[in-house]
């Protein structure tokens, strides 16, 4: 009854393959971007920025990256938090090695180079699959984080091993360094969240998309009916790995401004991701969104449950997150597979007849 | 040879001259032999059914057009030349598109999705152009979507049009299948048993679809099939294989009458 498509006729194929061809939907997405972009920012404060707004965002374009390579294409990786550590320190190099340069292009060439390595360990992809290809991308998640720890060069030689985002500004205002404000960070990584949904949505609704998913679903027929598998798949590797190097680069300069590479993208932040993209929904990108809040907010929501209104010890209350978080992840896997974007779906044609049964 | 030449037939569709010819196949996997020295050819607009018991090779035949084997001896000719050993996503890009005995669809994709990847030769916008999805990506989706949903009215898939594949049943995923294969507007047609498992009004339907195929589009088809009734029906000449040799080839009416074929159909006996 409220959610409706009857009525709503398209009369040319571009309309038809538009991102939101039920007019309900287009609305809800309107409202939703005039509220991030013109209403959210003047209510954020520094809290709600850094516990649930910034690594919604910056989670939610790893999510989409790492969805587009195991969701759209069907390659397995566990290697995503060593692929945020290439965006990461290659943010890092160029935003000491060439100052004068805006950081909007600097997270830009980080996605880029990340793309790059993302596609040299999506090599082996042609010949091994399944557990064999999450093994291999496994093996890429130690390399990089040993080679990010051992070799001074990507730190600039710096003492303590750490890397620190210096000062830099957009049109004048901070966006990174410890000086910034909550509403210029959360714009900044806005923009970049939905310049990626954007052009990944693009991508999977057209040919790439297509290839992507028929290499997932069969890829012998999709090889006899015309698509060229290592072109495939390194397409994919690469579009997942810009956007994870985008997420890296600004999850390090944006987010957490000092990093050390093995706490802050070990293969916790691997496993994190996926978990992400699985209870979200595999080959979704509203799944993508769903899955980075849940786990997000997750934690938070638990902690004011906990500690403010139970009264409960921290310590306590931490431990107890690891464990229904853990609980709720198993249960999510049995209950629906398909994930929160499946669940949405079937929220949707229930609301086509609410509140008549039939 | 020949069958360079073009003829008219009794009901009036006009056949080429060969596009493809097997010269002398021989395929083996390890000690067996699946094909021996086998060759004929496939003219431009006709029906050229491949029949024969099970096992007989018919499907590795196929498998060997579509480039999936390669062979160990014998050479394909195709359009006048001769076909180096290639990937099958190279063949297809030369126009061939086939279908599976075991249906292979990507069943996570919509009937449209699935049909519109069998548009994969006509749309080669650049990663750039699709990401933005500006100028000759939204140009190529429109245009290739009007052929598309051509080919759905054709194969009268309209109703499902949006439904993922894993969820219609095996006689319409067949046809989405045939649907995949003929968005590819292809120079020759492959069907590895079209007809599998269905009953006898889908078959009918089907072999409508095959007939209005060849009519219409001037599509050249190589089937393989074992329902008899229909392979005589459709087709305009006959390859039959047994044990991996040709034992006739011809028209159905000839081959019919062929002593070799009928021994292998009923059976000889051996004293």
């Amino acid at each position: 009854m409220f959610y409706r498509e009857a009525g709503d006729f398209k009369t040319s194929y571009a309309s038809d393959n538009q991102t939101f061809p039920i007019r309900f939907d287009r609305l809800g997405y309107f409202t939703a971007m005039v509220v991030a972009f013109l209403v959210v920012p003047f209510l954020i404060n520094d809290y709600w920025a850094n516990a649930i707004l910034l690594p919604f965002l910056i989670y939610a374009i790893a999510a989409i990256g790492l969805n587009i390579l195991v969701g759209y294409c069907g390659q397995v990786s566990l290697g995503t938090g060593g692929f945020m550590a290439v965006g990461a320190y290659a943010c890092y190099k160029l935003m000491t090695a060439m100052p004068e340069v805006n950081i909007f292009f600097h997270v830009l060439i980080s996605g880029g180079i990340t793309a790059f390595v993302c596609v040299l360990f999506g090599l082996p992809s042609l010949r091994i699959k399944g557990f064999y290809l999450a093994v291999a991308t496994l093996a890429a998640q130690f390399f990089l984080v040993w080679l990010f720890n051992r070799v001074p060069w990507f730190y600039n030689y710096s003492a303590s091993g750490q890397i620190n985002a210096p000062e830099r500004t957009l049109f004048g205002i901070e966006v990174t360094g410890p000086n910034t404000q909550a509403w210029a960070t959360y714009l900044f990584c806005l923009v970049f969240l939905v310049g990626s949904a954007w052009i990944a949505r693009n991508l999977t609704r057209g040919m790439t998309g297509r290839k992507w998913m028929a290499i997932r679903d069969m890829d012998i027929a999709a090889e006899i009916i015309g698509v060229n598998p290592l072109k495939a798949k390194i397409s994919a590797f690469a579009v997942s790995g810009f956007f994870v190097g985008i997420s890296g680069a600004l999850f390090f300069s944006v987010y957490l401004g000092a990093v050390e590479v093995g706490e802050a993208f070990g293969i916790n932040k691997s496993f994190l991701v996926l978990f992400m993209v699985i209870i979200g929904g595999l080959g979704s990108m509203f799944g993508s969104f769903a899955g980075a809040a849940f786990l997000v907010l997750l934690p938070v929501v638990l902690k004011v449950v906990g500690v403010d209104w139970l009264g409960m010890p921290t310590d306590l209350v931490a431990h107890l997150q690891l464990v229904i978080v853990g609980g709720l992840i198993v249960v999510f896997l049995i209950l629906e597979p398909h994930g929160l974007a499946q669940l949405w779906r079937v929220a949707k044609e229930k609301l086509r007849l609410w509140p008549f049964p039939h | 040879m020949s069958t360079q030449e073009s003829y008219v037939t009794e009901d009036g569709r006009t056949i080429g001259p060969t596009v493809m010819e097997m010269k002398n196949i021989t395929l083996r996997f390890g000690g067996v032999k699946a094909i021996t020295d086998i060759s004929f050819d496939i003219r431009e607009g006709e029906i050229r059914a491949i029949i024969g018991p099970n096992g007989a090779g018919k499907s590795s035949m196929l498998n060997v057009i579509s480039g999936f084997y390669v062979p160990q001896e014998g050479e394909v000719w195709y359009k006048g030349k001769k076909r180096p050993p290639m990937k099958p996503y190279q063949v297809a890009e030369q126009g061939i598109a086939r279908t599976f005995q075991n249906i292979a669809l990507f069943e996570g994709m919509t009937v449209l999705d699935n049909v519109m990847t069998g548009r994969i030769r006509q749309m080669n916008a650049g990663l750039f152009s699709q990401a933005i999805w500006k100028g000759k990506a939204e140009q190529e989706e429109i245009e290739n979507r009007e052929f598309v949903e051509k080919i759905i009215d054709f194969l009268e898939i309209q109703h499902i049009r949006k439904t993922p594949v894993g969820r219609l049943p095996y006689g319409l995923k067949k046809r989405v299948e045939l649907a995949r294969a003929l968005a590819a507007e292809p120079s020759i047609l492959l069907l590895d048993e079209p007809m599998a498992g269905m009953n006898v009004e889908e078959k009918e339907d089907m072999s409508r679809f095959i007939l209005d195929m060849n009519d219409e589009f001037g599509t050249t088809i190589a089937l393989i099939e074992h329902d008899m009734g229909v392979v005589m029906d459709l087709s305009d000449r006959v390859v039959v294989m047994d044990y991996g040799k040709k034992i006739g080839d011809g028209t159905p009416d000839e081959v019919r009458s062929n002593q070799a074929v009928i021994d292998a159909y009923l059976g000889v006996s051996h004293d």
